[in-house]
């Protein structure tokens, strides 16, 4: 099947660095990550949850700490654990409302990137995670975009079943409650999926930008949108757009992949904004 | 998804048809004794209501009077003592309240890409209105929303509205499907002379031709004075209850408004 896919993008991108397998497979990661990360950047933004996503980001290093602490051979399982507790954690704690959310946050964010810093560093081993600050797309493999597909297919299923629910809730927790909208427990759910995705991708993109990438094409999706399925829409295909931009201008270049992908989502991002001025959207 | 004809019944009212129902006078929601502590500050205490359908109930009472905590209290967002049952008084028996509910406001920003539509879906039906926008449902939509005159509000952005329009198409959401009780929450904070004397009507219409009660909290004496059924003096407890004229004269009142 893998053969089958490498042909077809063979015929129909006719550059001449697809030869190389290893820009195949970076170039089919881009084209699951973008559409997901535009697909979730939506509700993160809408949710006002940026600051947590970017909070669950900084957790992975604390997460392979455990993980390596703990002797687990496959220290991408300890992150997505830690990092799913790490987000119920939080959210029962933003739920008490005696602390304001963002501070809490704050407080997690830096707490678990300094443990999980302390624990790697130990032995002077921290050079063998730095990796992880600016991630790595061009050495994925194929097994883990068939992960990253299955994320993909989640995510697609989640929104199928609970976007009205999870809108709902970001509209008006009470009023949501008061219509039978069990509140808390879709929260909790699309905590659960950011953390996932945010982990398993973190690798390839990297704690530095992941939420860049999140936030980026859903703001600038907000600025032309009049409503639900426009800011969708314009959300992923400026994240696809951004992703493809991105990924051949730092072949051509020679540059971090993830960082370009940014760039070019945030040029993306200023011009919407100049269209939404100019043209009083 | 529900339906068609499921959500035609449920939304029976979204017509404005000429045989309304009216309130059948038979149903009454009880408050009894109803307590709310909140971090070992009693918020509420002693709090006895009997609402009939088909009356309006304003509350009324200073700033930290309790009069939100009261309205999230049967809304069951905070932890209370006592009881709320909704009864049918000619067959004595307890039924489910259903509520509909008129926040202050809503957490939508400036620049939030959520349309009339999108919010109103997002409540009543169950596809996912990032995907598609489904016939049936705008056409519902249209309908409840025109029981107030707001249907050419549809495809607008919520944020954009102005204080009269939003609480026009909370109040058309509140009302689907018709609920026994609806709970206003200080709804026209922020709204013209004009917009006032609207929606003052516009709850006195919803009153009298659907079967339903409505629990108000507010600050407009004015208009309180002018629409309600029934007054609710609150301060921590029910201080004084009865008509618009009574409250009004009573000494309860001039502590709480004038001299106070």
């Amino acid at each position: 099947m893998l053969a089958g896919i490498y042909g077809l993008m063979e015929s129909f991108l006719p550059f001449s660095f697809m030869k190389y397998d290893f820009i195949k497979n970076s170039f089919l990661a881009i084209l699951i990550i973008t559409p997901l990360f535009g697909l979730l950047g939506t509700m993160i933004v809408n949710n006002k949850m940026a600051f947590f996503s970017d909070a669950l980001g900084h957790s992975a290093f604390t997460g392979i700490a455990l993980g390596t602490l703990l002797g687990i051979a496959n220290t991408d399982l300890s992150m997505a654990g830690f990092a799913v507790v790490f987000a119920l954690v939080l959210n029962v704690i933003k739920r008490r409302k005696t602390i304001s959310a963002d501070t809490i946050i704050s407080v997690f964010s830096s707490v678990s990137m300094a443990a999980g810093l302390v624990m790697l560093s130990k032995n002077g081993e921290f050079s063998k995670y730095s990796s992880l600050l600016v991630g790595d797309i061009l050495s994925i493999q194929p097994k883990e975009i068939l992960l990253l597909f299955g994320i993909f297919l989640l995510t697609l299923v989640f929104f199928g079943c609970c976007f009205n629910a999870l809108h709902a809730q970001s509209v008006h927790e009470a009023l949501a409650r008061s219509r039978g909208v069990p509140v808390a427990a879709v929260d909790n759910a699309f905590s659960v999926l950011i953390a996932l995705i945010v982990m398993f991708s973190i690798r390839w993109v990297g704690i530095l930008i992941i939420n860049a990438l999140l936030i980026l094409p859903a703001a600038a999706a907000r600025n032309l949108a009049s409503n639900m399925r426009e800011y969708h829409r314009f959300s992923v295909a400026i994240s696809l757009f951004s992703g493809v931009t991105g990924l051949l201008l730092s072949f051509y270049n020679d540059t971090a992949t993830g960082p370009t992908i940014v760039l070019a989502a945030a040029a993306v991002f200023f011009l919407s904004l100049g269209a939404k001025v100019v043209f009083h959207l | 998804m529900k339906k068609e004809a499921e959500m035609e019944k449920e939304c029976r009212l979204a017509a404005p048809s000429k045989k309304a129902v009216r309130a059948c006078g038979f149903h009454c929601i009880k408050v009894k004794d109803l307590g709310v502590k909140l971090e070992n500050e009693v918020i509420l205490e002693h709090v006895n209501l009997h609402i009939h359908c088909g009356r309006l109930i304003s509350v009324i009472g200073k700033n930290g009077a309790g009069k939100s905590t009261l309205i999230r209290a049967i809304l069951g967002e905070v932890p209370y003592t006592g009881s709320i049952e909704f009864r049918d008084v000619r067959q004595k028996t307890a039924e489910k309240l259903r509520i509909g509910y008129v926040p202050q406001h809503l957490n939508i920003e400036k620049n939030s890409p959520t349309s009339v539509y999108d919010l109103f879906a997002s409540f009543i039906s169950r596809v996912p209105v990032f995907l598609c926008k489904k016939k049936p449902v705008e056409e519902k939509i249209k309908k409840q929303l025109a029981m107030f005159q707001a249907e050419d509000l549809l495809n607008k952005r919520v944020c954009d509205l102005s204080g009269g329009q939003l609480q026009r198409v909370l109040l058309s959401l509140a009302v689907c499907p018709l609920p026994n009780l609806l709970l206003l929450d200080e709804p026209v904070s922020g709204i013209d002379q004009k917009g006032m004397d609207s929606f003052y009507q516009t709850i006195h219409r919803l009153k009298t031709r659907y079967d339903l009660s409505i629990l108000m909290v507010s600050h407009d004496l004015e208009y309180v004075r002018r629409y309600s059924d029934q007054v609710v003096l609150l301060e921590k407890t029910v201080i004084k209850q009865g008509t618009p004229e009574e409250i009004f004269k009573s000494r309860e009142y001039k502590e709480t408004f004038v001299s106070g």
